[in-house]
């Protein structure tokens, strides 16, 4: 920290305003960056982060400009360099990590010829550029590193691609690194193992970082100093510790709360009778198997979690309880009758009692229809209620996800996220249903928005006792909400129970691997993480009868194998 | 394996393809009003006459026995003879095909070329006066209908300045230059019909892959505009640009009957009506059975190009 205080800033950012047409989307941010020095941005969705990040770069998304302010790297302006220099400057002194690396590489190419192109502009020679390339994979724990590069962008996991990204916007030696959200597209586990590999790198490279994330906890673990930005606007600043330890401004400590203050759901030991029963359950896509001899019980009035990482074959059970793919083996039970397989053959009452919730709510509404025509339309689809009578329980629908009657002329567009998520709930109350199917509900919300949206569904499920299955990959909206817990993993039911039993030792090793992996803001989390984490593959005494991917089984392999390695070593340095 | 695998399946959708036009074809010209002894004898014919040359034609038989009879000498290459001309069809075909293959081979190797660079340039300036004024044009040339623009460059490149000739009839005897020379003005006006299509297709598709995550990313690479839109952009949009590259061919081949007539040209297209009108059955069928296998070729062309651009299926994980 000393050397870093002596040294000039890298990179300063003055005053910087950024308007999208008339819209402010930076109202004046400042802060420097020294030479190996991380600093984290955190923030919700409008904040300005990645504007601001991709600023340092002196790039603007289409429609925005840079009004004000400016962005000097090593004393010079960024947005007034020629196109030559701003083109050494970009892929070679300051790199950029996007959020989904799956995305971000171009699918037609290799991947070492991506990651060679700055350095070939730089009139390198093919055989030490084809080195760089292969020690850093090696060092960023990618299996096979010397043929690695070889595979193009759909042959790898999302996990390895962004470990490649990583690899890309480290092989220039750069200055600085832009890392845009670079493990929120990943699983839990496999995010673990990718921040470990980035902390590792940036400090054995000794670049500069700025790290742009809405998780505070995953921030915290690999910042130096930490900028809370809200609504283009700086709200805090200070050290990783000051900033965790003692927030001084009320919204930093509301970001830090919503992981931690969850008041759990009350347990529910009176609700025996169980609206779904799931018994032996099995489904395929074609020939591959997705889900093997599932067994599981929904309680009336009460909240099944379904926990898994992608490809676990959380979503294909809420497919097969709604009907939308036909099961392969085993019965469903539900509200005391059995479910007829496929959506065509279940009455229209069936389908009434079981409603469904999506994940993103702008696509699940029709843009063309008003608020009060969407959340209209079961009233009058499965009660056939006049038109007068529709309007009025629209009216009470709204007052019960906390929107007033007003937003039934509004149109999706003007409403935010969190109030499309709370349409979205409000059409399926208008069914009232037994059962609503909540699938990822609220992974695509801002922490405290989700936060919301998981308090309304606990309230609406004590004044109406309504069940809930809650499928997510967000372990940290299970405690809030669960009063069951069934964890998924490639295919199976690995652990089920009461939430308490679940979340409480003795643990089913894969419950705890999963939760251990979830960032915390405490001190050294990374490295004990890693250090204590059981072995992924160790996991699989019982044959994987549903790996959804048969390839991913050995990318798998591969990252663990290559995560050991810089932990090994980071924790002696 | 999988990719093998993919273009047999395409194959074979393209056999049972031209099998269906085959049906068509024959069906169509069923529907014919009239029939080839009416047409051949004229107004004045007896009902005897009519009859005796319909026995000879065998055009008394029943339907499905003809149609059988004509496929299967068609696939062993026996066209048969011109019921008009009673000359054998096949070295004519020759001919004509041929006539028709010079022309659109010659209007294609301009218009693709240039349809691409101009697309890809109007993608690179998007939204400036350049690619406007592209846009306007390419838009232009294809409002107005062909025989409109083939007259215009023939009143005025062939009668005002004398440039080139205003009929493009060729034969073999002349060498290639002459008749290069010869169908300059058709292969042009061929040109401004087909050149807005995959100019515009170009464009769109190049844009739409603009939009995607890896093209910022090659820019904060720090690729320049060109660098972006030739290496990382016009890979991805090969897919429907071939799509519609394809359909601009087999339109140059099949769609060319106003610009032959037009610019009397010896062609497939004016070989075809001239058949419709004198009731050459025979003839109109082996002409329209080529003109879909055309079709249906250049699709397949265009289908196996995509497929062969598409990284995910050319090395499977």
């Amino acid at each position: 920290m000393e050397t870093i205080n002596a040294a000039q800033p890298i990179l300063q950012v003055r005053d910087l305003r950024v308007q999208a047409g008339s819209q402010p989307i930076l109202k004046g941010v400042s802060f420097d960056l020294y030479p190996g020095e991380v600093l984290g941005l955190i923030g919700e969705s409008g904040a300005g982060k990645s504007t601001l990040g991709l600023a340092a770069l002196g790039h603007m998304r289409g429609g925005c400009a840079c009004v004000g302010g400016e962005v000097l790297f090593r004393g010079q302006d960024v947005f007034s360099l020629p196109p030559r220099q701003a083109g050494m400057l970009r892929g070679r002194r300051i790199t950029y990590v996007a959020q989904s690396a799956a995305a971000s590489f171009n699918p037609a190419y290799t991947l070492e010829s991506q990651i060679a192109e700055p350095l070939r502009r730089g009139g390198g020679s093919s055989g030490p550029i084809a080195r760089t390339i292969r020690n850093l994979f090696r060092r960023l724990g990618l299996p096979q590193p010397d043929i690695f590069g070889a595979r193009y962008p759909h042959q790898v996991s999302g996990g390895q691609l962004q470990r490649a990204m990583t690899a890309m916007a480290l092989a220039p030696e750069p200055d600085i690194v832009v890392f845009d959200e670079p493990t929120t597209a990943l699983d839990v586990t496999t995010q673990l193992e990718v921040l470990a590999a980035i902390k590792q790198a940036i400090r054995e490279e000794g670049s500069a970082a700025l790290y742009i994330s809405h998780d505070l906890a995953v921030v915290s673990q690999i910042s130096d100093r930490i900028m809370v930005l809200r609504h283009g606007q700086m709200v805090e600043e200070g050290t990783t510790r000051e900033l965790i330890d003692t927030p001084k401004q009320d919204y930093t400590r509301r970001l830090l709360n919503v992981s931690h203050a969850v008041v759990p759901a009350e347990v529910r030991e009176d609700a025996r009778d169980e609206v779904l029963s799931i018994r032996g359950l099995s489904a395929r896509y074609g020939s591959v198997p997705v889900l093997d001899d599932v067994t599981l019980g929904v309680r009336r009035g009460t909240t099944l979690a379904v926990v898994g990482e992608s490809g676990s074959g959380k979503s294909t059970l809420a497919k097969v309880v709604t009907g939308l793919v036909p099961a392969a083996g085993g019965t469903l039970t539900f509200a005391g009758k059995a479910l007829r397989p496929t959506l065509k053959a279940r009455d229209k009452d069936t389908l009434r009692r079981m409603q469904m919730i999506f994940q993103i709510p702008d696509t699940a509404l029709n843009p063309r229809q008003t608020v009060g025509e969407i959340i209209g339309r079961p009233l009058s689809f499965y009660f056939g209620l006049p038109r007068a009578e529709v309007e009025r329980r629209v009216a009470d629908l709204l007052r019960d996800i906390e929107l007033g009657p007003e937003f039934a002329r509004r149109y999706p567009s003007e409403l935010s996220g969190g109030q499309k998520q709370r349409v979205c709930i409000a059409r399926a109350l208008a069914a009232d249903p037994d059962l609503i199917i909540c699938d990822e509900v609220t992974s695509a919300l801002d922490p405290l928005v989700a936060e919301g949206i998981i308090k309304l569904l606990r309230r609406l499920q004590e004044e109406k006792g309504v069940s809930y299955i809650f499928i997510t990959h967000d372990l940290g909206t299970v405690k809030a909400i669960a009063h069951d817990i069934a964890v998924m993993r490639r295919g199976r039911v690995v652990d089920c129970g009461a939430r308490d039993a679940v979340l409480s030792p003795p643990f089913h090793p894969y419950t705890e691997l999963l939760f251990t992996s979830l960032p915390t803001t405490r001190e050294g989390w990374l490295e004990e993480a890693l250090a204590k984490r059981p072995d992924p593959d160790a996991l699989d005494g019982t044959a994987p009868g549903a790996s959804q991917e048969a390839g991913q089984a050995n990318a798998r392999t591969g990252h663990r194998r290559g995560a050991d390695r810089p932990v090994a070593s980071g924790m002696g340095g | 394996m999988v990719l093998t695998r993919l273009i047999a399946k395409r194959l074979f959708g393209a056999l049972v393809t031209l099998w269906f036009v085959t049906v068509l074809i024959f069906l169509a010209v069923e529907c014919l009003p009239g029939d080839a002894a009416e047409a051949l004898l004229g107004k004045d014919a007896t009902p005897v006459a009519v009859e005796n040359l319909r026995a000879e034609l065998h055009l008394n038989d029943p339907p499905v026995e003809r149609y059988v009879g004509w496929l299967g000498r068609v696939a062993v290459g026996d066209l048969g003879k011109s019921l008009t001309t009673n000359r054998p069809i096949a070295p004519m075909l020759a001919t004509r095909l041929s006539n028709t293959l010079f022309l659109a081979a010659t209007a294609a190797a301009i218009a693709v070329p240039l349809a691409i660079i101009l697309g890809l340039v109007s993608a690179l300036y998007r939204g400036t006066r350049l690619d406007r004024v592209i846009s306007v044009l390419s838009l232009a040339s294809i409002s107005f209908p062909e025989f409109f623009v083939g007259y215009i460059l023939l009143v005025v490149f062939a009668l005002n300045l004398g440039w080139f000739p205003v009929l493009s009839g060729i034969n073999p005897d002349m060498g290639l230059g002459e008749q290069l020379h010869r169908i300059v003005l058709p292969a042009l006006t061929l040109v401004c019909l087909v050149l807005a299509y995959m100019m515009r297709m170009t464009r769109a598709a190049v844009i739409n892959v603009l939009s995607n995550p890896y093209i910022e990313m090659a820019e904060l690479k720090g690729c320049s505009r060109r660098e972006i839109i030739v290496r990382h952009a016009f890979v991805n949009a090969v897919g429907p640009v071939a799509n519609v590259v394809a359909l601009s061919l087999a339109y140059l081949v099949v769609g060319v009957v106003v610009v032959e007539v037009v610019f009397t040209y010896p062609g497939l297209g004016q070989w075809m009506v001239d058949s419709v009108s004198k009731q050459d059955i025979l003839v109109v069928q082996i002409c329209g059975l080529i003109f879909g296998a055309t079709y249906i070729g250049l699709n397949l062309t265009a289908d196996i190009v995509a497929v062969l651009f598409n990284p995910k299926l050319r090395h499977p994980r």
